[in-house]
């Protein structure tokens, strides 16, 4: 639910976020070149399929939000992909909706490039070191940090837009808790993983 | 439509959609790029409206356009439920948070008639919306889509990230069914507790994986093809007179919906 449907948002706050997400995404593309494309893409379509998995959680299941992961194994490149990722969920698979879309994405975008700035340079420093535990400490740092921050942008425009959505805004928030707990191990565990199987996947292998 | 093991719709369903009746005729011949901007510019006028009965008319003409299309009810349905989790939570708390005229009293609680009208008018926008959005450009093919983008002058860059992921969602979902079914043949069973977690954890990681060996192939192949840092969009867009009527039928409609919410 990291999905915002069109129609609730006021103007100014779906103004504010289409211009930071287009601000975002045009620094983000002219970072990447054609060469990367194809990687990026490919992992991108990973994510996209990886969010699909429903994870069961207590008597209910979650889909997962990886922008965390994300984040971290792709750095800016996380931020145009997201935005493809949505763009594909709103027009084939009608989650959330068309002036939505930079909000949407801002909300999902920035805490993984806040994880990118943040856990990059610890996990390419401890992987020098090349110590597990450590790494698995810092995907469940990313995994829980990408679904609170995503959280708590999305109670922030939601509250922004009318005093009228602030206990809605609470009662999601809440039901972001146990999402990121489960992300947060599911995290740690992928990026242990690829540090046995791939680490060219991780930072610092360039 | 495919079934996953879940039972929602498979992604290869849903993203390339083969199945479900043809498009009509007159929609099918618009020129994508015509079919894009109508879907933002019927969007955005459905989020301008402020009354419920014109709401509910953007949303009837959305579900026409939807019948159109070729979209099943069904599926369509299917796409709007997912909607509704979000909505559920607006429209239980919005009658109680804004002020006005009572409608109903619960203990010490009051929901009133201007929360309840609110929460209705968000509803129907938000489906119309994703009707809208669905009917217009979710029934093009997804290369057509990115290309029509282009077109409209989304960067080149985006685009073909676009179209090389839509085709690497197709290829990594299929991956992603085969692991699914290898750990089920090994009598996996998903259930809320570590064990699970840290096998889909595994999955996602080999996901990864195989991703990026898939990239080295396609970059190798590009090579061999003397990839030299620049693609091309090959693609030649018409436009024909029909696109012109379309258009301007598209315009009549939203300035009578505008002025309708507007002077009644």
């Amino acid at each position: 639910m990291a999905h915002i449907p069109d129609g609730v948002l006021s103007a100014p706050v779906l103004i504010t976020g289409a211009i930071a997400s287009a601000g975002l995404l045009t620094l983000a593309l002219r970072r990447l070149d054609y060469d990367h494309l194809p990687a990026a893409a490919a992992l991108s379509a990973a994510f996209f399929v990886s969010s699909l998995i429903s994870v069961p959680v207590g008597p209910s299941s979650v889909h997962l939000l990886l922008n965390g992961l994300m984040g971290l194994l792709l750095g800016w490149t996380a931020l145009p992909a997201l935005f493809v990722a949505l763009v594909l969920q709103a027009v084939f698979f009608g989650y959330g909706g068309f002036a939505v879309l930079g909000v949407n994405t801002l909300n999902m975008a920035l805490p993984a490039l806040l994880c990118a700035l943040a856990l990059r340079p610890v996990l390419r420093r401890e992987r020098q070191r090349s110590a597990a535990r450590p790494v698995f400490r810092i995907g469940a740092a990313a995994g829980a940090a990408g679904v609170l921050l995503t959280a708590l942008m999305l109670a922030l425009s939601l509250g922004l837009s009318g005093q009228a959505f602030i206990p809605a805004a609470q009662v999601l928030v809440v039901t972001y808790v146990p999402l990121a707990l489960v992300e947060a191990l599911i995290t740690g565990t992928v990026l242990s993983f690829l540090q046995r199987v791939e680490p060219g996947l991780l930072p610092g292998a360039e | 439509m495919a079934e996953s093991a879940n039972g929602g719709p498979t992604l290869t369903a849903a993203l390339f959609p083969t199945d479900g009746a043809a498009a009509a005729d007159w929609l099918a011949a618009r020129d994508p790029r015509l079919r894009l901007l109508a879907a933002g510019l019927f969007a955005l006028m459905t989020l301008s409206l402020t009354q419920v009965w014109t709401t509910l008319t953007a949303g009837l003409i959305a579900l026409a356009l939807a019948a159109a299309a070729g979209l099943s009810p069904r599926m369509l349905g299917g796409r709007l439920l997912a909607l509704e989790g979000f909505m559920l939570i607006l429209l239980l708390t919005l009658p109680f948070t804004v002020p006005g005229e009572p409608l109903l009293t619960l203990g010490s609680l009051t929901a009133s008639r201007d929360g309840a009208a609110q929460a209705l008018l968000i509803l129907l926008k938000a489906n119309g919306v994703v009707i809208t959005l669905l009917a217009l450009a979710g029934s093009l093919e997804p290369v057509v889509f990115g290309h029509a983008l282009a077109r409209l002058g989304l960067p080149a860059k985006l685009v073909h990230l676009l179209l090389f992921t839509v085709r690497q969602i197709h290829l990594l979902h299929q991956e992603y069914q085969r692991m699914d079914q290898a750990m089920r043949v090994r009598a996996f069973r998903p259930r809320s507790d570590r064990h699970t977690w840290n096998s889909y954890g595994w999955l996602i990681g080999m996901l990864l994986v195989r991703s990026l060996a898939r990239a080295r192939r396609i970059m190798g192949a590009m090579r061999c093809r003397g990839f030299h840092g620049r693609l091309y969009l090959l693609d030649t867009p018409t436009w024909n007179r029909g696109d012109t009527w379309a258009a301007a039928a598209l315009g009549l409609t939203v300035t009578a919906l505008t002025a309708a919410d507007r002077l009644c």
